[in-house]
């Protein structure tokens, strides 16, 4: 693929974080460089302790380098204060965790408005309205007023994107979004993500399960802290058709 | 972030888990409705006691004729002593400072009939400044007119008790004539009921006549059994004594002793010991109450601080999801804040209210007297909601300022 007409979301250069445990160094990452460009769909991979997490934390804006640089929009986040920093992740990045992370007890529509509560630029009536559309978008749009803890997985999942997506991010930021689910659960949130990513969604999903990435665009795979591989997929598979080929569960 | 959106997001915070919500403003409820209620109990109690005192006359002094004796002295009934006398009353009358009411005092215990009922009670010979002194008052009927005093009249004054004793039909005695030994005394007057004082002593078993009546037609004598008056205010009680006792020195021609003292042929006694006896148990039971309320507070404070703390905690994981999509550490900080001040003050509200419905609970059913002091709710609501705001906020300033990644992977 051509990305040379497209723009640069992402840009890493030579990103390096250690942690110090007790008297150990520990390098969560040893220099990676890499750029993403708008509309990529990109899984990265790799085993725990790969490194692939931290580096998930530094592209969400969640933890900073100890070294190196990082251009979000052309924008270098890598030296700004928490303040600026929380200021991005609310403008700039859609997060959505492994667990979900939701607030217990509140309704859908609480939970895919958080972002834009902390944002005095939306008035009330638009974030009302940009979190149905949000919501709409990942199928849940007669699920509004329904609690996080009277839905399943796949909800709970599907409300975790909404509220990533209603901040209208420049990249969606995926944990092992589909890791604490049902393999044919993960396989519509999977289509969820392919459907995104053809509106053009740029999409970074962080797994540790190879078959993911046969559905992404390109794969970067991390080993101690470095790029091991990173390669371009040209053969993306539906994730759509092979939730068809799945055998429908019974019910008993 | 603006404040709109602040409130909002601490009023759902708050409704979310209304349990949790309602457990933390219970330990404030609790703290502020106990200490308002306790010091209401101990407010109450040492009122009782001093209105008691203030009853029995707090400014009252006592001259009844004769001296103490020291150790080795011949006791002497201090009525059978004949040295104060009609002149010195009058001496006092003209002379004495600081005194709001005087009055002579002679008595005398004996049966009072009226018909086929009779009683045994005791006839005080005093004048109008008796009922001031004493502080009584006259129900039904009227005083002594100075007629009354000048001329030895005939008339008296019934207590409550001698009243129903002596009129057990319930008809009304003001006008009606009781023998006192061979003696009529018309009934020209009613006392108010007083009940009994603090040392079980029936305050209303009593009949009032002139001090003349009693001295000229019932003893015949012609010296006092005491002088009794009351200062202006309690405070000056021993400016007037001072005084007092110069004046009667002064009118027996008593002179210093060598050894500096006087040989007093009268004693003058003040209600004041007694006074200052019952104020400083009435002060040691409001400082015991004031413990009892600094601890019920220090408790109730400590209640309350661990359930926010452990709330907060408990939120840390709520804290990092906040963080992770656009919050900042001020906006955690505050949203915590809100809810803290929001819960406090609703539960500080509500601890005032039940407080005061306690104290008056206490006061329906068992009867105790009940003060609430204004400052006792401030003091109890400023303590446990501050105390409430602080624990709320100390935490939560904790958990602001953590790494976000931190924040939401906290078990």
């Amino acid at each position: 693929m051509d990305f040379e007409n497209k723009k640069t979301v992402i840009e890493l250069r030579d990103i390096k974080r250690q942690f110090i445990v007790g008297d150990e160094v520990v390098h969560a990452l040893r220099g990676v460089s890499f750029k993403i460009h708008e509309g990529e769909f990109v899984t990265i991979m790799g085993t725990s302790g790969s490194g692939k997490s931290t580096l998930l934390n530094q592209i969400g804006c969640l933890d900073t380098p100890t070294s190196g640089d990082y251009l979000l929009d052309g924008i270098s986040v890598s030296k700004m204060s928490k303040n600026q920093l929380a200021s991005v992740r609310n403008h700039k990045i859609g997060f959505v965790f492994q667990n979900y992370n939701l607030l217990s007890k509140a309704t859908s529509i609480e939970n895919v408005e958080l972002p834009l509560m902390y944002n005095s630029k939306v008035s009330k009536a638009e974030r009302l309205e940009r979190s149905i559309k949000a919501l709409n978008r990942v199928g849940l749009g007669n699920r509004l007023y329904h609690k996080s803890n009277q839905m399943s997985g796949g909800q709970m999942q599907r409300v975790a994107i909404a509220r990533a997506l209603v901040n209208d991010p420049s990249v969606l930021l995926a944990d092992e979004a589909t890791g604490n689910l049902d393999t044919r659960t993960s396989f519509e949130i999977l289509v969820l993500f392919q459907e995104l990513h053809k509106e053009g969604m740029t999409i970074i999903f962080v797994t540790h399960n190879p078959e993911i990435a046969s559905y992404s665009s390109r794969t970067i795979m991390l080993r101690d802290g470095l790029i091991r591989s990173d390669k371009q997929n040209n053969n993306i598979l539906s994730a759509a058709e092979t939730l068809k080929s799945l055998p429908v569960p019974k019910d008993i | 972030m603006n404040i709109h959106n602040l409130f909002q997001i601490a009023f759902r915070a708050i409704a979310v888990n209304k349990m949790r919500s309602f457990l933390t403003m219970l330990g404030i409820i609790i703290g502020v409705a106990s200490v308002i209620t306790m010091l209401a109990i101990g407010q109450g109690s040492k009122q009782s006691i001093q209105k008691q005192i203030s009853e029995m006359g707090s400014n009252m002094i006592m001259i009844r004729p004769g001296q103490d004796k020291g150790p080795g002295g011949v006791g002497q009934d201090p009525s059978a002593m004949q040295s104060l006398k009609l002149k010195d009353y009058q001496y006092l009358v003209d002379n004495a400072r600081f005194l709001a009411a005087i009055s002579p005092s002679v008595s005398s215990s004996g049966q009072f009939i009226n018909g086929n009922n009779n009683t045994p009670s005791t006839v005080y010979g005093i004048n109008n400044d008796y009922l001031t002194i004493r502080q009584l008052t006259v129900e039904e009927g009227e005083k002594f007119s100075d007629d009354d005093i000048k001329t030895g009249a005939k008339v008296c004054i019934i207590g409550k008790t001698v009243k129903d004793n002596l009129f057990p039909d319930g008809s009304d005695p003001v006008g009606r004539v009781i023998r006192f030994n061979s003696i009529p005394l018309k009934v020209i007057g009613i006392l108010k009921s007083k009940g009994y004082n603090s040392f079980g002593m029936d305050q209303d078993d009593v009949v009032l006549a002139p001090y003349t009546t009693i001295m000229k037609r019932v003893l015949s004598v012609t010296y006092l059994q005491g002088i009794n008056a009351s200062a202006i205010t309690e405070d000056i009680t021993d400016e007037a004594i001072e005084d007092i006792s110069n004046l009667l020195r002064e009118s027996h021609k008593i002179k210093k002793s060598e050894d500096g003292t006087y040989d007093d042929d009268f004693t003058i006694r003040s209600q004041k010991e007694l006074s200052t006896m019952m104020n400083s148990t009435s002060d040691l039971m409001t400082t015991l109450l004031l413990v009892v309320a600094c601890i019920s507070l220090v408790v109730g404070g400590i209640g309350i601080m661990n359930i926010m703390y452990v709330s907060v905690t408990e939120r840390t994981r709520e804290i990092g999801l906040r963080m992770s999509v656009g919050a900042r550490g001020i906006d955690i900080l505050n949203q915590f804040l809100i809810e803290a001040v929001l819960m406090s003050v609703t539960g500080g509200v509500i601890g005032i209210i039940m407080g005061i419905v306690a104290s008056y609970g206490v006061n329906i059913f068992a009867k105790w007297p009940i003060v609430i002091q204004p400052w006792s709710v401030l003091i109890s609501f400023i303590v446990c909601s501050g105390v409430g705001v602080f624990f709320g906020w100390y935490p939560a300033r904790k958990a602001a300022s953590l790494n976000p990644i931190e924040a939401i992977r906290y078990e």
